[in-house]
C-alpha cells in the first residue's frame, strides 16, 4: 500500500478529503457509534409507537378537549426544533431525575443513552402520530360501519377490523421513520451520547484531522440507511401487489 | 317494532347547525316493508343510523320492540346491534380479509353461537341468497351483486327482527339491482320486516309502505 497514490491520498492535513488515519486508533469510537445510533433509533421509534397510537386515536376522537390535547402536543413537537426539544429535556427533565452511570453491554452507558431515547421518542410520538391517524383514515369507513353494525362496539371495531387492516399501510411508514431516526439522532453528539457524529467530533478534535472522520461517518449512514430504505421500498411493492390479487 | 316519536338530531359542521331529523315520527309494525324515500342531504343516513341504533337522538323517543334505547351505553347499543338488526349497505361493506362465508359468520361469533350451529346457519343463509357455491371466495372475488347478496346473507344469520338497508341498490347496475329488490320482496313474504332508505322512487314502489323524509321531517305518502 506504498504507492503515490495512497500516500497522496493519506497525506496528513487538516483537510484532505479521504484522510483516513485515525483509523486505527479510533476504530472502536466509530464501532461503538454504529451500535449507540443503531440502538437510539430504533428504541426510540419503538418506544413512540405506543404514545404515538394513543395520540392518533385522540386526534380522531370526537370529543373536542381530547382531540385538542392531541393536536397541541403533535403541534408543539412539530413546530419546534428538535436541538430545542433535546435541551430542554435534557436540561429540564433529566436534570430532576437523575440516571445511574452504569455501562450494559460493554459499550451503552445508560445516563448518556436513556435520556437521549426519551427526548427521541417524545420527538417520534408526533410524527409516528400522524402515520398512525393518515393509515387509519386510509381504511375504509365502510369497515367501521360494518363492524359496529355487526355488534362491535367503536373501540372493539376499532381494534378487531380497522387496525388490522391499518398495520399494512403504517409498517412501512413506520420502518421510514427509523431511517429518518438515524440521522436525526446525530444531534445528540451535542450532548455528548456516543453515537456516530460524536465519534465523528472527537476524533477531529483530538487529531486535527477535520475532514476525515465526518466523511467516515457519511459514508457509514449512508450504507445503513440506502439500504435500508431500498429494503423498504420492496417490502411495499410486494404489498401493494399482495392488495390487487 | 319501531316507534319513534318527535325525533331530533341536530349536528354542528363548523359553524353551521344542520337539523337532521325535526321532530321525526314513524311507527313500523312487525312484518312491514317500509321505504323511506328522500333526495340527498334530506336527513336519511341520519334516520338509519338512529333507528339501526348506530347513533342516539338529541330529542325524543325511540322504542325498539317496545324497549326505549336512549339511556343505552354505548356497548348496550352495540348488543343490540347484533341481536336485532341486520343492515345492508349501498356499498356492502364487507370485510375485505374475510371469504364470504366468515363474513356471514362474523355476528354469530360475537354473539357467542356455537361452532358447530354457526356452520348450520351460515350455509342455510348463503342457500338463502344463492350463493353455496361462493362461499371460500374474498370479496375481492365477487361481483357487486353477489357481494350485496353476501352482505344480506350476513343481515339474516342473526334472525334479527329488523333489515335495515341502505341504497341496497346504490352500487349496482339496474338488472343487478332487480334482482336484489326481488330478494327483498321474497324477504318480505317470508315474514321479514324491512325498512329500505332510498332516493330512487322505482326502487321505493316496491315497498308496501313509503314515507317521504324533507329537511329532517317525516311525511307517509301514496305512490
Amino acid at each position: 500500500m506504498s504507492t503515490p497514490l495512497y500516500a497522496a491520498l493519506s497525506r496528513p492535513g487538516p483537510a484532505s478529503f479521504f484522510n483516513f488515519t485515525f483509523l486505527p486508533k479510533y476504530a472502536t469510537y466509530f464501532v461503538n457509534g454504529v451500535l449507540n445510533t443503531l440502538l437510539l433509533s430504533i428504541f426510540s421509534v419503538l418506544l413512540a409507537v405506543i404514545p404515538a397510537l394513543l395520540l392518533a386515536l385522540m386526534r380522531l376522537s370526537k370529543n373536542r378537549l381530547i382531540r385538542g390535547i392531541s393536536g397541541a402536543y403533535i403541534a408543539v413537537f412539530r413546530s419546534t426544533p428538535m436541538l430545542v426539544q433535546l435541551s430542554i429535556i435534557y436540561f429540564g427533565l433529566f436534570n430532576a431525575i437523575k440516571i445511574p452511570n452504569i455501562v450494559i453491554f460493554g459499550f451503552l452507558r445508560l445516563n448518556q443513552f436513556i435520556p437521549f431515547v426519551v427526548a427521541l421518542s417524545l420527538n417520534s410520538s408526533a410524527y409516528v402520530a400522524e402515520i398512525f391517524r393518515a393509515g387509519i383514515l386510509a381504511v375504509d369507513s365502510g369497515q367501521m360501519e360494518a363492524a359496529r353494525s355487526l355488534g362491535l362496539s367503536q373501540w372493539q371495531g376499532m381494534r378487531l377490523i380497522v387496525l388490522p387492516q391499518a398495520i399494512k399501510n403504517i409498517l412501512p411508514a413506520l420502518a421510514n421513520e427509523v431511517v429518518t431516526m438515524v440521522k436525526e439522532s446525530s444531534i445528540c453528539s451535542s450532548y455528548g451520547c456516543m453515537e456516530l457524529m460524536w465519534a465523528a467530533k472527537t476524533t477531529a478534535g483530538a487529531t486535527m484531522i477535520s475532514l476525515g472522520p465526518y466523511v467516515l461517518i457519511a459514508a457509514i449512514y449512508f450504507a445503513i440507511n440506502y439500504p435500508a430504505s431500498k429494503a423498504i421500498e420492496a417490502v411495499e411493492r410486494r404489498m401493494r401487489r399482495g392488495d390487487k390479487q | 317494532m319501531i316507534e319513534l316519536r318527535d325525533v331530533s338530531k341536530v349536528y354542528q359542521i363548523g359553524e353551521e347547525r344542520v337539523r337532521a331529523l325535526d321532530h321525526a315520527s314513524l311507527h313500523v309494525r312487525p312484518h312491514e316493508f317500509v321505504s323511506v324515500i328522500g333526495p340527498s342531504g334530506s336527513g336519511k343516513s341520519t334516520l338509519m343510523n338512529i333507528i339501526g341504533c348506530l347513533d342516539t337522538a338529541d330529542a325524543g323517543e325511540y322504542l325498539l320492540d317496545g324497549t326505549p334505547i336512549e339511556a343505552y351505553t354505548e356497548n348496550e347499543l352495540a348488543r343490540v346491534r347484533n341481536i336485532k338488526i341486520g343492515f345492508v349497505f349501498q356499498s356492502f361493506n364487507l370485510i375485505s380479509k374475510l371469504s364470504a362465508e366468515e363474513n356471514v359468520e362474523l355476528p354469530l361469533i360475537y354473539q357467542g353461537v356455537r361452532t358447530s350451529e354457526r356452520r348450520e346457519r351460515v350455509r342455510q343463509a348463503l342457500a338463502k341468497v344463492g350463493l353455496e357455491h361462493r362461499s371460500k371466495h374474498l370479496p375481492t372475488e365477487l361481483s357487486g351483486g353477489q357481494q350485496q347478496r353476501v352482505a344480506i346473507a350476513r343481515a339474516l344469520v342473526t334472525r334479527p327482527s329488523l333489515i335495515l338497508a341502505d341504497e341496497p341498490t346504490g352500487n349496482l347496475d339496474s338488472h343487478t339491482g332487480g334482482e336484489i329488490m326481488d330478494m327483498f320482496a321474497e324477504l318480505h313474504e317470508q315474514g321479514n320486516t324491512i325498512v329500505l332508505i332510498t332516493h330512487d322512487n322505482d326502487i321505493a314502489r316496491r315497498a308496501k309502505r313509503v314515507v317521504h323524509i324533507l329537511d329532517g321531517r317525516l311525511t307517509e305518502v301514496t305512490l
